[in-house]
């Protein structure tokens, strides 16, 4: 188990190398004088020369990659510009609302599109199967901005079923004690029922949005995998002993047939990643990738950059944690290490 | 010999329906098996073995339909219950292990619990008790150190211990009837002889009939009573083992054993069958799917294929026969 | 070459849904081709007494809070849109091809290097690392293409790699080295050629993520600039008027992106089925 861990960090450090390689080589690729951009429009040339050595632009490449990689150690991605503040805080203090959107939309993603993968593998061919094709298909052609939006129209304006889309939580609610920084749990947590509803209410939309988008690699994996484990010699087997239709499709095929669904999460990663960027934005959610688009407006550099990184950061990790649980859950591989 | 057969096929017709047409892949094939018999059904691959044996399982591809036949087993017919009361007959009364054992075994769940499973399903054991039941189980197939090996994945395995837990899940509920089919295929040549001999030795203990699917004539003759021959869907020939060596009276049974290499045999005798299978979705298959491929061939073989008792038991299914 | 149109033929019969999503495919080519002439009015002209109209016999999809028609704004906004897939899924397959093939082929530090880079791509969520690049290389049309390039890069890539190493050891090969070529021309001339049709479904693949990838780059303002007609930025433009109920400015422009990346996807699918039916999933 030690050994799978360490294996699998070690093929993790060269992504991270890569990560900080490509972001260093983004802060210098600006156009122009990067130190102009990272002062601002507005910039005196004095501060731009400020700037400049302060950056250390004034010196090599390899010394200011060096200084570079010397900055992300301790922890620090410059300030930004519109608000003075660090990079790294205002990051942290925005990550939980930007997690608990993903993560709520992964599970609900998953929650659909597994059951609906198995269903259109069992009944290979009927109805349900075509609806699966169709369902995933339309799922990743939706811009995730578009059916967030009319999400917003339908339940909000027409339907006044859900809160208006601007933020976390009402302005008429308090936000739950900090805990884990996620809303829901903090408030279950405290036993605040009406922050609870108050924000499951507000993550909804977003999180259904983000849900369709990434049903399809899902759900086409589930169906595929599944597909190929009942044409399997060992589902003969337990059809030949006798073993009840459930035991077979759930215990056997079903528990071989998530193996490689555990494998596309990390695209499904990938794709909430992104989606994320976008819905928060239409739902003004106070989370990291609202935050970004905001700094890209008043081109305010620093908190882009600590944005990519950060972001590339957590994906390696979150692909690291997916190897992981393959190898925890494939005794195969568990066992083998 | 008025006993009840333990497994008596009647006139089982099966066919495939293929993207080219619909194959007939079995046509009136009928044999049985007594208690503590051992029958070989022996062919060359795509002559229909597997498939009978799936047919009666009730386990074929979603593509395959029985269109005639019954296969009547313990008063009866297999081949009319529905998929809920043969399941319930499968695994408990009649048992199946298939070739690659390795492949044929759940790879993620620990085989203590594959044998548990079946004995915990058919009641064989309470759930509690099954634990124990599979490591007796393993015990009785001979694996050392059934305790560790009961927490082992098949992967931890050699294909030899695979096909003795195979042996163990169909054998655990003590069925009437075992089908193996190609048990030994993949297997090197000591493993194979240890895995019929325990199959055998099981059966005998038991009075169990088996089904032993094979395209190996000699294997067949040293481990079964008696020898059913396919070819391309049909039975061709069926006799007592040594008195089909003796005596082969289908000209393509001939040929198959002039093709195995025996104790008498010399390589230079071994003899090659010309011609392949026909191909079965033709519309103008004639009568004796082998008549395209045989020497004796007259006139006679445009009409529908006889069935002629030739000897005790022994029957065939040719006009012109040896 | 018969028996593939047999083949097509086949999978159209069984899928009516991919000549469907033929007949779209020539729908919007029309509109980008014809796009700026069959528009009823000018896209770009505002007319302040004229905004913020629901459809209506004169204005079919309405018209935006600057009262320009958003018909001919959706419908010229078309050849904007492919493009830019085009001409980004374009340039990551003479990229990726290219490199892949060479790393396939050759392999030893050529696949090393080309394995890494796309590596290193990969463990970036891709649509953030193109907002990087975008917001790195500044805001222009050409930087969405090259963004949208190179996160498409990896799939290429792989794929190319793949391929021309099966075919590294095969006979045509083998037979063309020994006729005197030499490598260089046996990579182009004989092992590119023989991997396009894979290399053209990937290429219907991508095209419909193409598109979604750089209309989201536009609607959170990267790229394309007003007034400039794109579906990404209309919709981005039509969100500040969902909350009060003018739901026209972004629904069309985003109904006409829907389309057009359910038609590639469909596309791609029923080009793989045609192309290479064990793909099928």
């Amino acid at each position: 188990m030690l050994n799978l861990l360490l294996s699998r960090l070690a093929t993790a450090i060269p992504s991270i190398v890569g990560v900080v390689v490509v972001t260093f080589m983004l802060t210098r690729l600006l156009p122009g004088d990067p130190a102009a951009y990272f002062a601002g429009l507005a910039a005196s040339p004095q501060a731009v020369a400020e700037i400049r050595t302060k950056l250390g632009l004034d010196k090599s490449l390899p010394e200011q990659f060096v200084a570079y990689v010397g900055d992300l150690l301790s922890g620090n991605l410059g300030n930004s510009l519109s608000t003075g503040q660090p990079v790294v805080t205002e990051i942290a203090t925005r990550l939980p609302a930007s997690a608990e959107l993903t993560l709520a939309a992964l599970l609900l993603a998953v929650f659909i599109a597994i059951p609906l993968g198995v269903l259109a593998a069992v009944k290979q061919g009927t109805w349900i199967d075509h609806v699966c094709r169709v369902v995933t298909t339309a799922g990743v052609s939706l811009p995730v901005f578009f059916t967030g939006l009319l999400f917003a129209y339908v339940f909000y304006y027409l339907l006044q079923w859900a809160p208006a889309p601007t933020g976390r939580l009402d302005v008429f609610l308090s936000p739950p004690q900090h805990i884990t920084g996620f809303y829901l749990i903090d408030s279950a947590l405290t036993g605040n029922s009406e922050t609870f509803w108050g924000a499951l209410r507000q993550l909804a939309l977003p999180a259904i949005s983000m849900a369709i988008f990434s049903l399809a690699p899902l759900a086409r994996m589930t169906r595929g995998s599944m597909l190929a484990v009942l044409g399997s010699d060992f589902i003969r087997t337990a059809r030949a002993s006798g073993l009840a239709p459930r035991t077979v499709v759930f215990t056997y095929a079903f528990r071989n047939a998530v193996l490689p669904v555990i494998t596309v999460l990390g695209m499904v990663f990938s794709f909430l990643l992104g989606a994320n960027v976008l819905v928060e934005t239409v739902f003004a959610w106070p989370g990291v990738g609202l935050y970004a688009v905001n700094a890209l407006i008043t081109s305010d550099y620093a908190p882009v950059q600590g944005f990519v990184l950060t972001m590339a950061v957590l994906y390696v990790a979150l692909n690291l944690a997916i190897d992981l649980l393959y190898g925890l859950v494939d005794p195969r591989i568990r066992l083998d290490s | 010999m008025t006993a009840v057969p333990t497994l008596a096929i009647e006139d089982l017709s099966v066919e495939f329906r293929t993207r080219s047409g619909t194959v007939k892949v079995l046509e009136h094939v009928g044999f049985s098996v007594e208690r503590g018999e051992t029958v070989a059904l022996v062919g060359e691959s795509g002559s229909g073995k597997s498939v009978t044996a799936f047919a009666v399982m009730g386990i074929l591809d979603a593509a395959g339909r029985v269109t005639s036949g019954r296969a009547m087993f313990g008063g009866a017919d297999l081949l009319a219950l529905d998929e809920r009361d043969l399941a319930e007959q499968r695994g408990r009364e009649l048992s199946m292990i298939f070739q690659n054992p390795r492949t044929a075994l759940n790879p993620i769940r620990r085989v203590g619990r594959q044998i548990a499973d079946v004995l915990v399903r058919h009641g064989g054991a309470t759930r509690g008790d099954a634990p124990r039941a599979a490591i007796e189980m393993l015990k009785k197939v001979r694996i050392p150190d059934p305790e560790r090996r009961a927490e082992a994945y098949p992967f931890e395995l050699s294909g030899g211990m695979c096909q003795r837990i195979m042996i163990a899940i169909a054998l655990a509920c003590r069925p009437a009837l075992l089908i193996a089919d190609e048990p030994t295929t993949g297997l090197d040549v000591t493993t194979q002889a240890v895995i019929m001999d325990l199959i055998g030795e099981l059966a005998g203990e038991s009075g169990m009939a088996t089904i032993f699917i094979t395209h190996d004539l000699a294997l067949a003759a040293e481990y079964c009573d008696r020898i059913v021959v396919m070819h391309a869907g049909h039975i061709v020939e069926a006799a007592p083992g040594r008195e089909l060596f003796a005596r082969p009276r289908h000209p393509y049974a001939a040929k198959l054993l002039a093709a195995t290499p025996g104790e008498t045999a010399s390589l230079e005798s071994l003899a090659s069958i010309p011609g392949g299978l026909p191909d079965l979705r033709r519309a103008d298959l004639p009568p004796c799917r082998y008549s395209e491929r045989c020497e004796r061939r007259t006139d006679a073989c445009a009409q529908p294929l006889p069935r002629r008792t030739v000897g005790d038991r022994h029957i065939v299914a040719c006009w012109n026969p040896l | 070459m018969r028996p593939l149109l047999r083949h097509a033929r086949y999978v159209m019969a069984e899928n009516p849904v991919t000549g469907l999503a033929f007949g779209l495919f020539a729908l919007f080519l029309l509109a980008a081709i014809l796009g700026p002439a069959l528009a009823p009015y000018n896209p770009l002209q505002s007319n302040v007494a004229m905004a913020l109209k629901p459809p209506s016999a004169a204005h079919w999809f309405g018209t935006d809070q600057l009262g320009r028609d958003i018909f001919s704004r959706v419908l010229v906004a078309t050849r904007l849109d492919l493009t830019i897939a085009f001409a980004s899924v374009v340039l990551a397959f003479l990229l990726g091809a290219l490199s892949g093939v060479a790393a396939g082929y050759f392999g030893g530090w050529t696949d090393r290097v080309v394995g890494r880079l796309a590596d290193t791509i990969m463990a970036f969520p891709l649509f953030v690392l193109a907002m990087g690049i975008v917001a790195a290389l500044g805001n222009e049309v050409i930087n969405i293409v090259i963004a949208t390039a190179i996160i498409n890069f990896p799939l290429y890539a792989r794929v190319a790699r793949a391929e021309a190493n099966v075919r590294r050891e095969s006979g045509f090969v083998e037979a063309a080295r020994l006729s005197g070529n030499g490598e260089t021309r046996v990579l182009l001339g004989h092992v590119l050629p023989n991997i396009m049709p894979i290399m053209m479904v990937q290429m219907s693949l991508t095209m419909g993520y193409a598109i979604l990838n750089a209309a989201g780059l536009s609607f959170i303002g990267l790229g394309v600039r007003p007034p400039d007609a794109e579906w990404g930025i209309m919709v981005a433009e039509g969100a500040n008027f969902i909350q009060s109920g003018e739901w026209w400015i972004a629904l069309f422009p985003g109904l006409a992106l829907m389309l057009a990346v359910f038609c590639f996807n469909l596309l791609g699918d029923g080009l793989r089925d045609i192309i290479d039916p064990r793909m099928r999933t």
